[in-house]
């Protein structure tokens, strides 16, 4: 087994495109759930939405990418405002049902066939993307040193955590501004916080249109690497992707999604790796898995880890112990 | 309770005096006019199904006085107070406070007229600090604008008095020492004094608190009576919710009775305490009878034929009369 190269490999994706939009995604959801407490599980919706915004506008009506940007943000303010003006009133867990039915809405219509003509059915759209690419700066590849970049791959990496890098600061100086502890205090009791003379639901309506915004960069960065939207890939276990990469790394932490998501795809890779190494080298006898289950297996893996994960360290990576201790009391 | 002999006295202030004799010449009845009421109620109702919960005829409460509402189980009271707060929305009725109807008003618009509540069930946010649980209560900050909490330089000032006014509440309520620890890793009488204290931070001109001494250590309770009473020496006007009885005589000028939904009575503790319809509500029309005597009313009927006047809606008063003559037998 080629250990060199399984890290390398490995590593890569501790910085690559995977690992920026589930970042993005779990910044989202970090502000909704970490930081206010609402349940937001259509993450997904939020980032097709995104996706979709850049699409239309540029394929399907051959209007300019710029257009396509403020329509995909635009869409995603939209649409938590569509989720929030009748749920946020509600008991918490009307929003968690809400949203997870919204997301397979936007999936179902993005690839229904009488919508085809808009949104391209189930094969997606593809060809919108030129326009991001030749803005590139970059003309050759970029090595450092074992890591080579194509220049494609290069300036999604350079734009992609360059976001990531802004919604982080934002993040940061929302929470430890005033602003910031309202949603810390609804996260912890909101008819307190009514009680104190602040306005709950306007309070709740902007963390969900904030994080729904970053989650809706996440779309647009995933579809214009991939030059191409389709629809399938923001089911639902997109947002709960985003969900188990925000616990890892630590719910209400400013750079938890951030390490959530790089460790996620970074430990992804590796078990996928060394599995299919295992096998090739026989370490692993084919009457227990072969090649074909190595997908399925890596997944038992991070869940395994994941329960490991809660069971000794609730907070996550970066959490405060102490928080989680207030709970059992 | 032998300290109470001493406190009495020295708590006898200027503004307790004054707030006495301005309800010295009110009516001891319910829904009686007080010479300069800072919050009226009218004809508050309020159903669960076919329960008539609150069922407030009038209610007016006297401006800078200690008021308290006091009830059995079950009265009506918290939820009277739901209503008042905005927390609840009444069937009918209508309230104003300072003149200005609150009638619909949302809890937090309620809360910056200057009416703020504290709760039966204690709300210390416990992943806050107690400090951040005190800031959060201020009104007016700049830094709770989405924009301007991205420019840090715009609200650290106006932050940094908030502090400053914060830490002295803290000090006053003892709970400086704990100034940087989780809220939720206070004891529960902390909590109650922190979420007075946080109320405050409001800088309210009504402060009603919800059952301030339930579930609160005994040794504690004196001391947050005094906080009650140190309210009113800053000029603010106070309403408790209190199912003890006890604990009103000391420190309230003026004490509201509700059952059922109703109020039953109004009037300065002493008299109230000794009201037969207080006492009835509380402990039942024939709380000093024997079983064997009500067995014995019951053969003759008179217990039922009782029974049924008060189903067929006289009033709970007019019960209460006739069991009057059972105290003699005390």
């Amino acid at each position: 087994m080629d250990w060199g190269n399984i890290l390398e490999l490995s590593l890569r994706e501790l910085i690559g495109v995977q690992a920026i939009v589930f970042a993005l995604a779990a910044i989202g959801i970090n502000v909704q759930f970490g930081y206010t407490g609402l349940l937001n599980f259509g993450q997904a919706a939020f980032a097709a939405v995104g996706g979709y915004g850049i699409a239309v506008i540029v394929t399907t009506y051959d209007m300019s990418f710029w257009l396509g940007l403020v329509v995909g943000v635009v869409g995603a303010i939209i649409l938590a405002l569509l989720l929030g003006i009748p749920t946020l009133r509600l008991r918490a867990d009307y929003l968690a049902i809400v949203t997870i039915a919204a997301s397979e809405i936007v999936r179902l219509v993005g690839r229904s066939a009488s919508g085809r003509d808009i949104f391209g059915g189930s094969d997606g759209i593809t060809g919108f993307s030129r326009a991001f690419y030749d803005l590139n700066p970059f003309t050759e590849p970029f090595s450092f040193g074992p890591f080579e970049f194509r220049e494609r791959v290069l300036w999604v990496l350079v734009v992609g955590w360059s976001l990531v890098a802004i919604c982080t600061l934002v993040v940061w100086l929302l929470m430890r501004s005033p602003w910031g502890r309202v949603l810390k205090g609804i996260r912890e009791d909101e008819d307190a916080v009514r009680s104190l003379g602040k306005n709950v639901y306007a309070y709740k309506m902007q963390s969900l249109v904030i994080g729904g915004v970053i989650g809706a960069l996440a779309g647009i960065v995933y579809s214009l690497f991939q030059g191409a939207m389709q629809p399938d890939v923001y089911a639902t276990n997109f947002t709960f992707f985003a969900y188990a990469i925000l616990i890892l790394g630590g719910a209400a932490t400013v750079f938890g999604p951030v390490l959530g998501a790089a460790i996620m795809w970074f430990s992804f890779q590796f078990i996928d790796l060394a599995l299919r190494g295992a096998i090739q080298q026989d370490y692993i006898p084919s009457w227990l898995m072969d090649s074909n289950d190595v997908g399925a297996v890596r997944f038992m893996l991070t869940g395994v880890v994941l329960v490991l994960l809660l069971v000794f360290r609730p907070q996550g990576i970066l959490g405060d112990r102490r928080e989680i201790a207030l709970d059992a009391r | 309770m032998p300290a109470d002999d001493q406190r009495t006295p020295a708590s006898l202030t200027a503004k307790r005096e004054a707030a006495v004799a301005a309800l010295a010449d009110v009516p001891r009845e319910p829904g009686a006019k007080k010479p300069d009421p800072i919050l009226v109620a009218d004809d508050v109702k309020r159903h669960f199904g076919g329960l008539l919960a609150v069922d407030v005829e009038h209610v007016e409460v006297q401006r800078g006085s200690i008021t308290a509402l006091i009830g059995p189980n079950g009265a009506g009271k918290t939820t009277f107070f739901n209503l008042l707060t905005g927390f609840d929305r009444p069937n009918s009725g209508s309230w104003s406070f300072n003149g200005r109807s609150l009638h619909g008003t949302p809890p937090f618009k309620v809360a910056r007229a200057g009416m703020v509540r504290t709760f039966q069930l204690t709300k210390a946010l416990s992943k806050l600090t107690v400090i951040e649980n005190m800031r959060l209560g201020a009104t007016g900050q700049r830094g709770e604008s989405f924009w301007r909490a991205l420019l840090p330089f715009t609200w650290r000032s106006q932050e940094d008095a908030i502090t400053g006014r914060a830490e002295e509440l803290l000090t006053r309520f003892k709970l400086d020492a704990k100034r940087d620890d989780f809220a939720g890793s206070l004891s529960g009488g902390q909590r109650k004094l922190l979420e007075m204290a946080r109320a405050l931070m409001v800088e309210p001109e009504l402060v009603m608190l919800d059952e301030p001494m339930a579930g609160v250590n005994p040794a504690l309770t004196q001391s947050l009576l005094e906080h009650v009473s140190n309210l009113r020496e800053q000029g603010m006007t106070v309403l408790f919710v209190e199912h003890d009885m006890d604990m009103v005589r000391d420190i309230a000028d003026w004490v509201i009775v509700m059952g059922q939904g109703k109020v039953l009575a109004e009037g300065p503790p002493d008299a109230v305490m000794s009201d037969p319809r207080v006492i009835d509500a509380y402990l039942g029309a024939h709380h000093d009878q024997s079983l064997a005597e009500l067995e014995q009313e019951f053969e003759t009927g008179a217990l039922t034929a009782e029974a049924e006047a008060e189903l067929a809606g006289t009033d709970a008063p007019v019960a209460a009369e006739t069991s009057g003559e059972t105290k003699d037998g005390r």
